[in-house]
């Protein structure tokens, strides 16, 4: 999922700017399950935001999904009344909102961390970064790309120690993680291979990224 | 071998125990001070590292840097991390210090930002080491930008292409194996991290020469002469560094005035078990703000004069 945190309070009332009819706009995907902007945590603003300043009119809705046109219909009745839109979903939604009211002020309550999951409750950890050419059957399905702190392709750097990163005790070394499981799969001559300089281009480094599916469009 | 090649390669080549010595640039424009450690250190080491922004603090680029110890006579190792540049940017930078007259390079990953006066920063990683060394190689021979494109005959960058190693990270039975891919990218000798633990050092050679890499490559052992127990207690906490507890022990029992001289006893007495040590090429002495103290380290290490090249 993508895993996004919603921001201090004094940051959304600056946000703002000023404007005093506001919609939340919730979601009902990532944020929703990572527990930073579906229905609770909708709920949840808007109390914080009448407490922190006299004056706010709010309403609230979750959509189905922010990060699809087709559900956004449903928001129309009440931005039609509002001055500001504060959206609760990623980084998307917060775009998506934005195109589709061209005169209102739409403005993010979450910041957009990383493609994570959860292993424990309260407990988010980044897995993707997103790279757009998947390398994670040379690797025994661990990333190196964004698990490693220097995203390296050819093995540890000099700091890898007790299996943490140098960059701090708390972080895992990917590469000693996929050392570990190649060891365990017998497969350590895969990491024998001097891997070629990567593609960036799949990546954000190529620009914004567009996929277009014929088999799908309708 | 032709005029194009190194004083440190030639040197290596013709099996002489090699003797490398670390410049940091400064965190400011003067040259003064790397002119001063050039003319310090030009006649007991066969080369000098530049560091390349070391532990990702802005100084004085290790290319310009490597300019002004060849003015004073010196023998430059550039260094050359993939933190800050993309693979434009570093094969520009390598025509550039071609051109300046610079010979040998040590391709590194570099340390994370996070360490650095400047932990905002975006990092780069376009490439890791072991494809840098490669690059680099490919520039030469067969003769191609990274991309293919051919470089002609006559402009072709040629380096003495070393990289680093650290004996004592982990995975440690991986380390080796990444050493073989480092060597077979193209890596002509290495510089390891500061050995402390010889034993451990020894263990790991081991593994080098079953592997047959010691007949590949020239293998430098890193020397870090401590200045005192603080230093020493300092360096053990980095990450990937060992520094076992006996010789923080040693170091301690020896009053504060004389712990200066007991790192350079302790520096000494590793050099000389390196040198025992078989498939051991030569020694890097880091001695980083400390500079100053090469020249006896190299002396009592009974390392001089200097062979000509």
């Amino acid at each position: 999922m993508i895993v996004c945190e919603r921001k201090p309070i004094p940051a959304i009332l600056e946000h703002l700017d000023g404007r005093r009819r506001v919609v939340i706009a919730g979601c009902s995907e990532c944020v929703t399950v990572c527990h930073a902007g579906g229905e609770k945590e909708v709920a949840l603003l808007r109390d914080l935001l009448l407490l922190a300043r006299e004056g706010l009119e709010i309403e609230t809705q979750v959509l189905t999904r922010q990060c699809d046109v087709e559900f956004l219909e449903a928001l129309d009745p009440l931005v039609k009344t509002a001055d500001c839109v504060i959206s609760m979903a990623c980084g998307v939604g917060v775009q998506f909102l934005a195109e589709r009211y061209p005169a209102t002020w739409v403005v993010p309550a979450v910041d957009t961390r990383f493609g994570g999951g959860s292993r424990q409750a309260g407990i988010w950890e980044e897995r993707c970064g997103f790279c757009g050419d998947c390398v994670l059957h040379l690797t025994g399905g661990v990333c190196p790309i964004i698990r490693c702190s220097k995203s390296l392709l050819n093995g540890p750097c000099g700091g890898s120690q007790g299996g943490k990163c140098e960059i701090d005790k708390e972080t895992d070394c990917a590469w000693q993680l996929i050392h570990d499981r190649l060891e365990g799969l017998g497969r350590l001559d895969l990491l024998e291979t001097v891997l070629p300089p990567k593609d960036w281009s799949r990546a954000r480094d190529g620009g914004p990224r567009k996929l277009v599916r014929e088999d799908v469009q309708v | 071998m032709n005029h194009d090649t190194s004083k440190l390669e030639r040197l290596l080549t013709h099996g002489y125990f090699a003797v490398t010595a670390e410049v940091g640039p400064p965190q400011g424009a003067s040259a003064a001070g790397i002119r001063h450690h050039a003319e310090l250190l030009k006649d007991v080491s066969d080369g000098q590292n530049l560091t390349d922004n070391q532990t990702a603090i802005v100084r004085l680029s290790s290319i310009a840097a490597a300019v002004h110890v060849l003015a004073a006579g010196g023998e430059p190792i550039i260094q050359m991390t993939c933190r800050d540049r993309n693979r434009i940017a570093i094969q520009s930078d390598l025509l550039g210090a071609h051109s300046l007259g610079i010979k040998n390079l040590l391709c590194l990953t570099g340390d994370h930002q996070s360490f650095g006066n400047h932990p905002s920063a975006r990092n780069v990683f376009d490439l890791d080491s072991i494809q840098l060394v490669k690059m680099v190689q490919d520039m030469h021979e067969p003769g191609a930008f990274q991309c293919g494109d051919a470089i002609a005959e006559e402009h072709r960058p040629r380096f003495f292409v070393g990289a680093a190693e650290n004996p004592f990270a982990e995975p440690f039975a991986f380390r080796v194996r990444r050493l073989a891919k480092k060597v077979a990218a193209g890596a002509r000798f290495i510089q390891t991290q500061a050995i402390f633990d010889v034993p451990k050092f020894a263990r790991w050679m081991e593994m080098v020469r079953d592997a047959g890499l010691d007949e590949k490559v020239y293998i430098m052992g890193g020397i870090c002469p401590a200045k005192s127990f603080g230093a020493l207690r300092y360096m053990s906490t980095v990450p990937g560094m060992a520094v076992p507890e006996d010789l923080l022990a040693r170091m301690k029992g020896v009053e504060k005035k004389k712990q200066k001289d007991e790192g350079v006893q302790i520096a000494v007495e590793t050099i000389q078990a390196l040198q025992e040590t078989r498939g051991v090429a030569g020694v890097h002495v880091m001695a980083i703000m400390w500079e100053e103290i090469v020249p006896r380290i190299v002396e009592e290490a009974g390392l001089l004069p200097r062979p000509a090249a």
